[in-house]
């Protein structure tokens, strides 16, 4: 557990949203300032609603994407002017809904070897082996090599973007969503591959994903993003259990835990999710902040150091900075 | 004792596909009170959502609904006329499905879409529809409500627009609400807070409901009576407390182990997982659905279908040849695995 995989440095992606015919150009800041830093080993998983910034940060980071101001180094070396060959080495993505992401003209065979076949490897008459020895590992039949992904159900075909994923032994798997397209019976076994595979290859993961019951299963970092910026990151269990920031509390409070006993809760989230054209002032969260204070709607709110991450919220201002 | 407002009997579904005759849906039974929320939940494929179209009258021509008794409010539904089932549908029961986009006319304003369900089912002038549309707006808790009716449904967001297909269903004051997937494409905030809504309205409206889903957690949260669906039947019945906390069909209980509990499945340990894959429902099957599934299975499940055991608790059906405490005794295993 050491090195820094992916490290972000005020990473910022700013579109360029036309607000009308006659009106110009205003800017949606996607990705706004975000530090974050993937371990080796770790499973750092981005939670937010929709639109808080989480997959452009993912696609920031695969290199699909590029930056408007900051920086990103994966494996210690800046993303920016590498060859999208050589940072395929080292990260693969994995989508969310696998009836979109496979080619439905390519067989299974072909879709997975094709990243050995991208990244030039000398040994054809290998790939079949290779490719097989990968199907076997994600737990797909070695018949279904001749198939096409409309001959498999989605729990196979996720398996097949997970095996194309990993045929090039990648050290950071990005999934966006891996598992909110299938049923929960099928999803219980992509999280058990995800697990093994984990210490099977000593894979690092980055998790998007808004199921938090989910997250707190398979992470060991949480980072919570609102409009484009992280809010709050901690430890798994420090986050499930002792959240800090207001927002990560509503979240929480948020999840549905099969108990019958409970109602559904209320998330005090009056309002609705804010245009990120018109983001408010100051803290962005403060219309919706359950515990909102006068100063809120002023001034930013200072990035605060915990114990094991930081928060920027302005009710632990008095702490000047130390640990909460 | 509460008003029975749906009565379904014996329901089955089938399509003619290439292959031979699909019997998507076999032999459905359940009934809802007014007041009540039945959830019915299952995987894909299952046949809930047919289920619930057969209901509204709403399936796909070529598919064959049959039904011993399909009786709304104590008046039976089963072959009237579709010019019959018009007015009951949108007026006697709503429907609200999974994505308000698609089910929203893009090219009509909110408020003429919300008006209209008045003026064609109870001859309302324009002017009270519109005091209805803004009344129910505000009630589902849509600000301005008044200038919302002038907006299309892309200027809303996804939350909103669910907001205003609630309001647009109940226009009529229907006696039966069904929701299909209401809340999966939304994000989980706005989920409690859609889910909060459609319980208070449904309260103050003394409506049934019956709510479609695959989340056991909404589920949980929200029914008084569950049934779980596989592959095209309901392979258990009962409470919400009776199903959650005394699952007894291999298959509830296979489900509930599947899912990551925070706070109880240990962190980072294997899920449960329920191994194979659903049966083609294409031609006749003679066994036990989820046979090739069970851990438990034996001899007797492969020789004959499998029907439900009743009377061994109160109002707790299950289709399975285990006895209860057997059931009992497997739940416990599992857990401890």
């Amino acid at each position: 557990m050491s090195g820094s995989m992916i490290q972000t440095k005020d990473a910022t992606k700013t579109f360029m949203i036309s607000s009308g015919f006659f009106q110009g150009k205003r800017p949606l800041h996607a990705v706004n300032g975000v530090n974050l830093t993937v371990s080796q080993g770790e499973v750092v998983a981005l939670v937010g609603e929709s639109g808080c910034g989480k997959t452009t940060l993912a696609k920031m980071i695969l290199g699909l994407e590029p930056l408007t101001s900051g920086g990103i180094e994966v494996n210690g070396k800046p993303l920016a002017g590498q060859n999208h060959v050589d940072v395929a080495k080292i990260l693969q993505p994995i989508f969310q809904d696998p009836y979109s992401s496979l080619n439905p003209r390519k067989s299974i065979g072909s879709i997975i070897t094709l990243p050995l076949k991208v990244q030039g490897d000398p040994n054809p008459d290998t790939w079949r082996h290779r490719a097989e020895e990968m199907m076997e590992m994600v737990g797909l039949p070695r018949r279904v090599f001749q198939n096409y992904p409309s001959q498999l159900s989605g729990g196979q075909r996720q398996r097949v973007a997970i095996a194309r994923a990993l045929i090039n032994r990648p050290r950071v798997v990005i999934c966006d969503e891996p598992t909110s397209a299938l049923d929960v019976s099928v999803q219980s076994q992509i999280l058990n591959l995800l697990q093994d595979l984990r210490s099977e290859l000593n894979l690092t993961y980055v998790i998007i994903s808004h199921n938090l019951a989910v997250v707190e299963h398979i992470a060991t970092k949480v980072a919570v993003m609102y409009l484009g910026r992280i809010v709050e990151e901690a430890d798994t269990e420090t986050l499930f259990t002792k959240p800090q920031h207001p927002y990560t509390e509503a979240l929480l409070s948020s999840v549905l835990t099969p108990d019958p006993n409970l109602g559904v809760p209320d998330t005090h989230l009056g309002a609705a999710y804010p245009n990120p054209v018109e983001p408010p002032s100051g803290c962005t969260f403060h219309p919706r902040c359950a515990r909102v204070m006068d100063h809120c709607s002023v001034a930013m709110p200072p990035t605060i150091s915990t114990l094991d991450g930081q928060v920027e919220c302005h009710i632990y201002d008095n702490t000047n900075g130390l640990t909460v | 004792m509460a008003e029975r407002i749906l009565t379904v009997d014996n329901l089955k579904i089938d399509i003619p596909v290439p292959a031979g005759m699909l019997h998507a849906v076999q032999g459905v039974s359940f009934k809802v009170d007014r007041g009540e929320t039945l959830c019915i939940v299952g995987e894909s494929g299952c046949g809930k959502s047919l289920t619930s179209l057969a209901i509204m009258d709403l399936l796909p021509t070529k598919a064959i609904r049959t039904a011993t008794k399909l009786e709304l409010d104590n008046q039976n539904v089963l072959g009237i006329k579709e010019d019959k089932m018009a007015d009951i549908r949108g007026n006697r029961m709503g429907m609200i499905f999974q994505e308000p986009m698609t089910s929203l006319n893009p090219a009509y304003t909110i408020g003429n879409q919300m008006e209209e369900t008045l003026m064609r089912h109870r001859r309302a002038s324009r002017e009270e529809a519109r005091n209805r549309a803004v009344f129910l707006l505000e009630k589902v808790g849509i600000t301005a409500a008044r200038s919302r009716l002038r907006q299309y449904p892309h200027q809303l967001s996804g939350g909103l627009r669910q907001r205003v297909m609630i309001a647009m269903t109940l226009m009529c004051g229907p006696d039966l609400i069904i929701a299909d997937e209401p809340t999966t494409a939304l994000d989980v905030t706005i989920q409690a807070q859609i889910l909060l809504l459609l319980a208070e309205l449904q309260k103050e409206f003394d409506m049934g409901l019956i709510l479609i889903t695959h989340d056991l957690g909404v589920v949980a949260r929200v029914a008084d009576r569950v049934a779980v669906m596989y592959a095209g039947q309901i392979v258990e019945q009962g409470s919400a407390k009776q199903v959650f906390e005394n699952p007894t069909h291999p298959y509830t209980q296979g489900l509930l182990e599947c899912i990551p509990i925070p706070g109880k499945t240990a962190r980072g340990s294997h899920l449960g997982s329920i191994p194979g894959i659903v049966p083609s429902l294409i031609g006749e099957m003679h066994c036990c659905h989820f046979a090739d599934r069970c851990s438990y299975v034996s001899e007797l499940c492969h020789s004959a279908p499998v029907d439900f055991q009743t009377g061994h608790t109160d109002a707790h059906d299950y289709r399975c040849v285990l006895s209860p405490k057997q059931c009992a005794e497997n739940l416990k295993q599992e857990v401890s695995k």
